[in-house]
């Protein structure tokens, strides 16, 4: 942390940061100095989502001088249950300018800088390189990889966070002598193995406790006090209200931050994520399963051909929308085969497709010789075929 | 010795978040988890056998991968394993 807490020329405090700061500066661990190092760092805060959103209105709120976001979504509707920072009237609006309106709000004196863009290996270190600690609140590994990677290779602190259902993880990584994520995951999962957020659900409130828990580490390496979440992973679970540490090493194999490393420019994240592009995808069949167009669905059904279709999303699920298939949860798959005919083509939807494409494939492994996936899933069908189906 | 189980694992494990096995390695542990729950052998180790590079197992509050014996480390009824897949929530999903 020694480049943080150098002696640099600290911005002088206003009256007003005076009075407003004033239960900052009677702590002897923040201080006058200590907000003014507040008022002179930059922070990126990657994503204004889940757990960008009580990051950013934390760091405003504290007397962070400069506060980075980078997103390129619009507020749905959907992301309220726990992105605090957007509200109702924002639906349909773009995150970053609903995030400065609720920044800027609370704290007029923040700069706020909008960085309206899908961080990738081509702008990253263009983009990382004016801040001083980068506040890690993405939702896919691609990019977890490219910002951790970026973030060793230009010597940044990388506040992690990261959350799935009822469970967190918090962690300090790229510290000058600490581990990075690479050092603690060398590689990601193939896709489909791990369920996301949108398949897999979180509880609204997750973020906010593990984003809390990043914003604490941002404002703990600006003041160089207290011990730092470096080469400790913080597991939170919150249905069982437990906290629990695990202890990181820096490895030192690691391909980005180790002795040796293989890794010293920014690479093809989608790739190395084994993430195939949308147009070599688009041949009609994906690992082996040939992929139905809802168009295509819909074109047979009307056809009057009886289209054999299983449902593998939860029955909660299915009480949303539903398309006309026989409901069968993905993980009752395996114990409910006999159901299942192997005579007929069996096409297999989800929401979104993804859970389908790994029913589908189990299928095919168990036996199945035709099976089919529809691609886009009710997510598709609600936009090409019949807007009544009610998205979520 | 318990093994906890984590929240994307444990649809494989009959939805338990902690499993109790008797074992004298980690090793031994984790084949009796994955005998009883056959279900998360693929999600933890790859066709040869390895622990997969996307999945952490932690002994009490250490990486098995930079314990000495690795997995042949003896352990007692007292002892944890928590198994640490990465997650990447987050944003906007
Ligand atoms: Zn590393």
């Amino acid at each position: 942390m020694a480049p943080l807490t150098e002696p640099i020329p600290l911005p002088e405090l206003t009256t007003d940061e005076l009075s407003r700061y004033s239960r900052h500066l009677i702590l002897p661990e923040v201080g006058m100095e200590g907000q003014q190092r507040l008022k002179a760092a930059r922070v990126l805060c990657v994503g204004t989502g889940g757990l960008g959103s009580p990051l950013a209105l934390y760091l405003a709120a504290a007397g962070i001088g400069t506060l980075g976001l980078v997103d390129f979504d619009v507020v749905d509707a959907s992301n309220l249950q726990r992105q605090i920072i957007h509200a109702t009237k924002d639906i349909g609006r773009k995150k970053l300018d609903s995030a400065e309106e609720k920044l800027k709000a609370l704290n007029p004196a923040l700069n706020v800088i909008k960085h309206d863009t899908m961080l990738s290996s081509a702008n990253a270190l263009e983009i990382l390189k004016d801040y001083d600690i980068v506040a890690d609140g993405t939702d896919n590994f691609p990019t977890r990889y490219l910002v951790n990677d970026a973030c060793v290779l230009q010597g940044k602190p990388n506040v992690y966070g990261s959350i799935f259902r009822f469970e967190g993880q918090a962690s300090v990584f790229a510290t000058e002598d600490g581990p990075c994520y690479r050092c603690l995951y060398p590689e990601p999962p193939p896709p489909g193995l791990v369920p996301s957020c949108a398949e897999g659900g979180v509880l609204g409130i997750l973020p906010g406790l593990v984003g809390v828990i990043q914003a604490t580490e941002v404002i703990k390496l600006i003041l160089g006090k207290g011990a730092p979440l470096i080469g400790r992973l913080l597991l939170v679970d919150a249905l069982n209200m437990r906290f629990r540490e695990l202890k990181l090493r820096k490895n030192p194999e690691c391909p980005v931050c180790g002795l040796n490393p293989t890794v010293t420019e920014l690479i093809d994240y989608q790739n190395f994520c084994g993430i195939v592009p949308e147009a070599a995808q688009d041949a009609n069949t994906k690992n082996g399963i040939p992929q139905i167009s809802v168009k295509e669905l819909k074109r047979r059904m009307d056809a009057g051909e009886e289209v054999y279709l299983i449902d593998v999303r939860e029955p909660y699920e299915y009480q949303i929308a539903q398309i006309g298939g026989k409901l069968i949860p993905q993980n009752d798959v395996p114990r409910r085969l006999a159901e299942i005919d192997r005579n007929r083509e069996v096409i297999v939807h989800c929401r979104s497709g993804a859970r389908s494409q790994k029913i589908a494939e189990f299928l095919m492994q168990s036996g199945y010789p035709r099976v089919t996936n529809v691609a886009g899933g009710i997510l598709a069908w609600s936009d090409e075929i019949d807007p009544t189906v009610q998205k979520y | 010795m318990t093994i906890f189980i984590p929240t994307p694992l444990r649809t494989f494990a009959g939805g338990q978040d902690a499993v109790e096995v008797n074992a004298t390695t980690i090793s031994e542990a984790l084949a009796k988890l994955t005998e009883t729950h056959p279900e998360l052998r693929r999600h933890l180790f790859t066709a040869e056998g390895k622990l997969r590079a996307f999945v952490n197992v932690y002994f009490n509050d250490e990486d098995v991968r930079y314990l000495p014996a690795k997995e042949a480390t003896a352990v007692t009824a007292a002892d944890t394993l928590s198994i640490i897949p990465s997650i990447a929530g987050g944003w906007t999903n």
